[in-house]
């Protein structure tokens, strides 16, 4: 019975994964696009842009980038520019926040321009953009699950290091993750807390954990994100565990520092959260002036990696 | 002027207050009839202020209870106890120094203009209002451009305007000069023609026994007598008060300083001094051992030619010469570097570190000229607070009493306790004697003069004539921001520096 | 100079009883009674987080490191009672460093940036680990220099004076790991963070260690003295003869120094500067720490104990957090209404109010009596 289930599952992670991952063409040659970036508040954000940016190079399209700094001001005006200079023939927009962009849609509308939201949502009608690119968080939570669900078949006492909290990444990423092992009833969460995100805080919080909880009762640590997958790691270490192999690991994002511990058997898995939404949003204004019509969202999603070969195949 | 027969206006019946262990008051009564001006006096610390702030709902009273036209009343603050008729303004001024003094006046009662708070109308009635009491000046300007004086006159007639039955005044005339006194006990007797009763705190005695109809003294937080003023000697309120025999003793020093006297060499020499909108350009020496006052109505120069020579500010042109080497005066560091000291006109903005103890206030300036690192050891420390509090007769239980918590007038001894600690060469003391009791003041006057014996210089600035006379070697007169002569040795007399002052 | 000490106005009464108290320890808390409520506010807590946790108090050794709860408190509190010692002389001014946290982040980035040239291989000896700490330390105090001269000399207010870098701090150590998060290796910069002497993590050492030695520089000259003054009244104190610019400078690179070393704790725990997460916020847990040791932030008297206890407080309340079953999205309020129940029970006012509330009761026990 569980083992049917745990195929059925896995069968669906596979055709989800397949779904949505958008092949990256060429095209787009000659257009000006502007993209207004929030800023370059974390080391994701900034490899982000650079992607993009990248990608942009490499299919001829001349990008007007605009570093908001995380002011909305900065990002309406940078657009109100572009539309009233009426040199771009699209807009790629990476919101601060969520409310506040009717106007200014608005008004890129009026002017015929198109525009694209990455990253973040806002809360305007769906008619006033083409169409959303974004990472799927409930899928990165869902596939941290699943891995572990194979990797502990289905029996393991998890703590969980939250994301900040009331963030979409932390909320969506601990949906998809219990929506998992609500499957298996050997799987549960025993302690959770918050970590911010944040190296430091993961280790404080994992050594509260360690120390609260019977460490051989832990059997595996979810983190959101990597950072506080490594903070956990150093906590596990002083604890005079192993972590990887006492404790596992499993955490989002694929930031460069825990392929290292990936290498060192110290981690054992991470989502990637694609910073590559670039291709995707160049492809959707390429369609959008085509005159196709797109689904209002194309989420991107990683893949999930336990070791740093492989993701350096898909990545040359 | 008062009867018995009429009811009382303010009865106040076995008032007790103890902040920490001694009592402030014990068991005080006290009553104010309508109409009269009814003086309550003692020595600093007696309680005097203690007394109207319990009557006005600043503290809580331990016991006792207080009566208003025959009824009780609670009075919960100072806002509650106007409400009820009882307004009072106390010894440290609680004004508002950021405001203009139209705001001052009005502040929390706005006049209106079709609902709006008119800035134009309230100006308007502002400067109407203190024309009533021959004040002429520009109500918008920032309260704290203006002297003590007229902040206190601000604040009396704020307290004033209020429609009191009951106006409470602390120490109202210490900062102020002897025509403003006048203009304010006009407006005190045309207030008691009204009915109004009037507590009056001072220290002035000639005022006392201009103005008072009573008199109640306190000395330790108990009421030791209740007079009708014009039954009560001189002498005898004095000892009262100070619970010992006592004769004043204010008269003339004879000249210490002769020329030519190597003791008696120049200390500092001033050469036009200046500084505009504060002082025209002046000349000043003062000699060791000689003591120079300063005399001049309010806002004559007298603070502002202490401030230039503390380098408070600094002077425009002019230069200084400290034993004959020149020096730059660029500010009250370098001043107490060269051996200065100045004991300041407005204790509590000027002079007072509240929180720290009565131990950390006295050493303070010491302590800075020494520099950080050459910590005073705790020891020694209390020793000289232990020194001073017992050579001034500073009021407190012990040197470890935040400075706040003492009465106004042994604040004002600490701050020249500070001065002597620190021993400079020349001490320019500012009003020393405000806000001091009768007793001190004398003792003070003593430790002037003992001072110069040692060689010190001294720079003594007062609104009292007969102090001024009694002490100086030398009275530097001053007038509208300049000084206008001096007068030496023989030439001292309280009718010389009036007349000195008025001419033209 | 020392003829200025000898003056004597009327000889020292030497029968003269002894004073009582006794000077040392009440100058620890400078006189203030809050002390005692607020170890009694650390002392709640904490056995609160003992009935959160059965295992709070319980320390193990392990591998030669004490592990635990209270043990993690301590290491946790370190870099706070790092940054509230020197906020406590800021505030104490009537200053307030907001820059705290954005200064431990440039001293994390630089310790991490000159440790990787080492690690790749330079032989230049400013890289060496010691000299790394040394660079970082400076750094922090020309940032604590810098903050005092907007405040000392150009009179900005502190508020404003800092915020700049606090603001501008994040961007400064991001230019310096060229927007990177960089990790190293080296060992002694490990120590600062996960090293342990008799399995006592060794942040908790410094801790200690700051915290005596600012006493001493403070309360053993006449530091402490003057930089009170300052903040109760600046007026007074420059009449006084009180060098307010010294005293201002000094404070904040003490305050500097302080939040470099808190980098360096934050930095070796991870073995990895993040300009963008270290150091986040901590500006406010040690502007708590101190107002909960009862300083006030319109400055004057301050207790450099009672600060360093008001960090405990946090950094227990938070591990408390961790460890409960609450719901993670409740923590800040939990956090905030503890603070304020803790800054309450040290409110006279409230006592009082709280007293009034009791007396009919205390008045209807004793009439059935
Ligand atoms: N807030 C306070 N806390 C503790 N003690 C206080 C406080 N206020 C006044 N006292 C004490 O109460 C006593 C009476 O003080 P009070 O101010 O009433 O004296 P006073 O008669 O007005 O003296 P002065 O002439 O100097 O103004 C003093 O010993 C003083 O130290
Ligand atoms: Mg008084």
């Amino acid at each position: 019975m569980k083992l049917v289930k745990f195929c059925l599952l896995l069968a669906l992670m596979v055709t989800f994964v397949g779904a949505v991952n958008v092949k990256a063409q060429d095209g787009g040659e000659g257009l000006t696009i502007g993209f207004s970036q929030i800023g370059s508040e974390s080391a994701w954000r900034t490899s982000f842009t650079d992607a993009v940016k990248a990608e942009a190079e490499a299919r001829g399209i001349n990008l007007l980038f605009s570093d908001a700094q995380q002011q909305q001001e900065n990002q309406i005006a940078a657009m109100r520019a572009w539309i009233a200079q009426g040199d771009v023939d699209a807009i790629i927009l990476a919101p601060v926040v969520e409310s506040g962009w009717d106007d200014v849609l608005q008004e890129a509308q009026d002017a015929g321009i198109p525009v694209v939201i990455v990253d973040r949502n806002v809360d305007s009608d769906p008619s006033l953009y083409v169409t959303r690119v974004s990472s799927d968080f409930v899928h990165e939570g869902r596939l941290a699950a699943a891995w572990l669900v194979q990797a502990t078949s289905g029996q393991c006492n998890i703590v969980e290091l939250q994301g900040t909290v009331g963030s979409a990444a932390a909320n969506d990423r601990m949906t998809g993750f219990n929506e998992v092992i609500a499957l298996f009833p050997g799987m549960q969460i025993i302690a959770s807390e918050t970590g911010d995100f944040v190296r430091a805080q993961g280790k404080q919080v994992m050594e509260s954990f360690l120390s609260s909880e019977d460490p051989a009762n832990i059997c595996a640590v979810w983190a959101h994100n990597d950072d506080m997958a490594i903070g956990a790691i150093e906590a596990i270490k002083e604890a005079g565990l192993v972590p990887g192999t006492d404790i596992l690991v499993v955490s989002v994002d694929a930031i460069p520092d825990i392929f290292d511990s990936l290498d060192a058997g110290e981690a054992n898995a991470t989502v990637e959260l694609s910073p590559f939404m670039g291709g995707p949003a160049f492809d959707a204004v390429v369609a959008t002036l085509n005159g196709e019509e797109l689904p209002k969202w194309i989420p991107v999603a990683g893949k999930l990696y336990t070791n740093r070969a492989d993701y350096d195949a898909d990545h040359q | 002027m008062s009867t018995n027969e009429q009811p009382a206006l303010l009865e106040v019946r076995g008032l007790t207050k103890t902040f920490t262990a001694t009592p402030a008051l014990s068991e005080v009564d006290f009553t104010l009839y309508p109409g009269e001006v009814h003086a309550v006096l003692g020595e600093n610390g007696a309680g005097k202020s203690t007394l109207i702030k319990v009557i006005t709902g600043v503290y809580k009273r331990d016991a006792g209870t207080i009566r208003l036209n025959g009824k009780l009343i609670e009075p919960r603050s100072p806002g509650h106890a106007q409400e009820l008729g009882i307004s009072a303004v106390y010894q440290e001024i609680n004004l508002i120094p950021t405001l203009s003094v139209a705001e001052n006046l009005y502040v929390g009662r706005q006049p209106r203009f079709l609902g709006m708070v008119s800035m134009q109308l309230m100006n308007k009635k502002a400067r109407k209002l203190l024309k009533t009491f021959n004040i002429d000046i520009d109500v918008t300007r920032d309260l704290s451009s203006y002297s003590i004086a007229i902040q206190q006159i601000v604040a009396i007639v704020r307290g004033v305007d209020l429609s009191a039955k009951i106006l409470i005044l602390d120490e109202p005339t210490s900062s102020l000069d002897r025509h403003e006194v006048e203009t304010l006990f006009s407006v005190i007797r045309s207030l008691e023609e009204h009915g109004i009763g009037i507590l009056l705190i001072t220290h002035f005695l000639d005022q006392v026994y201009e103005i008072s109809d009573r008199i109640t003294v306190l000395r330790n937080g108990r009421k030791v007598g209740e007079h009708l003023t014009k039954e009560l000697p001189r002498a005898k309120l004095i000892s009262e008060m100070l619970g010992r025999e006592f004769t004043e003793t204010l008269g003339k020093r004879s000249n210490q300083i002769t020329n030519g006297d190597s003791k008696h060499d120049t200390f500092l020499d001033i050469k036009g001094f200046a500084k505009r909108g504060m002082i025209e350009p002046f000349d000043l020496e003062i000699k060791k051992g000689e003591i120079v006052g300063l005399a001049g109505l309010l806002g004559s120069g007298r603070t502002e030619m202490g401030h230039l020579v503390f380098g408070i500010n600094r002077s425009e042109k002019g230069e200084a010469f400290v034993e004959s080497k020149k020096v730059k005066i660029s500010s009250p560091r370098k001043a107490i570097r060269y051996g200065f000291g100045l004991c300041p006109e407005d204790r509590k903005v000027e002079g007072l570190i509240a929180d720290l103890t009565i131990r950390e206030n006295i050493i303070l300036a010491l302590q800075a000229k020494l520099g950080w690192y050459r910590h005073i050891p705790y020891k020694r420390q209390e020793q000289y607070a232990d020194e001073m509090i017992e050579a001034l007769h500073i009021v407190t239980t012990d040197a470890e009493k935040p400075v706040r918590e003492l009465s106004g007038g042994n604040q004002q001894k600490v701050i020249l306790a500070r001065w002597l600690v620190s021993n400079p060469e020349l001490l320019i003391l500012d009003e020393p004697t405000r806000g001091i009791d009768v007793g001190a003041h004398a003792e003070i006057i003593n430790i002037i003069k003992r001072l110069a014996k040692e060689g010190k210089a001294l720079m003594v600035i007062s609104s009292e004539l007969a102090e001024v006379v009694d002490y100086s070697d030398r009275v530097v007169v001053l007038r509208d921001r300049k000084k206008l002569t001096e007068l030496t040795g023989d030439e001292i007399s309280e009718d010389a520096i009036m007349q000195a002052i008025a001419e033209k | 100079m020392v003829e200025m000490e000898k003056q004597v106005l009327t000889p020292v009464n030497e029968n003269k009883p002894q004073r009582a108290t006794n000077f040392k320890w009440r100058n620890i808390f400078r006189g203030d009674n809050r002390a005692l409520w607020t170890i009694l506010a650390l002392i709640i807590i904490l056995l609160v987080d003992r009935m959160v946790s059965p295992t709070f108090f319980t320390v193990r050794m392990v591998n030669g490191r004490l592990t635990g709860s209270l043990i993690n408190t301590l290491d946790g509190a370190a870099p706070i009672m790092l940054l509230s010692i020197g906020m406590t002389l800021v505030i104490a001014t009537k200053g307030v460093d907001l820059s705290v946290g954005a200064v431990m982040a440039i001293c994390a980035a630089v310790s991490a940036v000159l440790i990787n040239r080492h690690e790749a291989g330079s032989d230049n000896i400013l890289y060496y680990p010691g000299f790394v700490i040394a660079i970082a330390i400076l750094v922090g105090a020309l940032c604590g220099l810098w903050n005092g001269i907007l405040v000392a000399l150009f009179d900005i207010q502190p508020i404003i004076a800092t915020l700049i870098l606090m603001v501008a701090g994040r961007g400064i150590a991001q230019m310096i790991t060229d927007g990177q998060s960089p990790t190293y290796t080296d060992e002694t910069l490990a120590y600062m963070g996960q090293g342990t002497i008799f399995g006592m993590p060794f942040p908790v050492y410094v801790a200690a260690i700051a915290l005596v030695v600012v006493y001493l520089l403070v309360r053993r000259t006449a530091l402490g003295l003057l930089i009170e003054s300052v903040g109760i009244n600046a007026k007074a104190s420059h009449y006084t003869g009180v060098n307010a610019t010294v005293i201002k400078l000094f404070v904040y690179i003490i305050s500097g120094i302080c939040a470099a070393i808190a980098g360096l704790i934050v930095a070796g725990e991870n073995t990895y500067a993040d300009p963008h997460t270290a150091g986040l916020w901590s500006e406010l847990d040690a502007i708590v720490a101190v107002v909960i040791g009862g300083t006030l932030l319109s400055g004057g008297r301050f207790s450099l104990v009672l600060s360093a206890l008001g960090a405990l407080i946090i950094q227990s309340l938070r591990i408390g957090l961790y460890i409960s079953d609450l719901h993670p999205n409740a923590n800040l309020v939990v956090k905030a209404i503890v603070i304020l129940l803790v800054l309450l029970l040290q409110s006279k006012e409230f006592k009082q109010a709280v007293g009034r509330l009791f007396k009919p009761v205390l008045k209807l026990r004793a009439v059935f009596k």
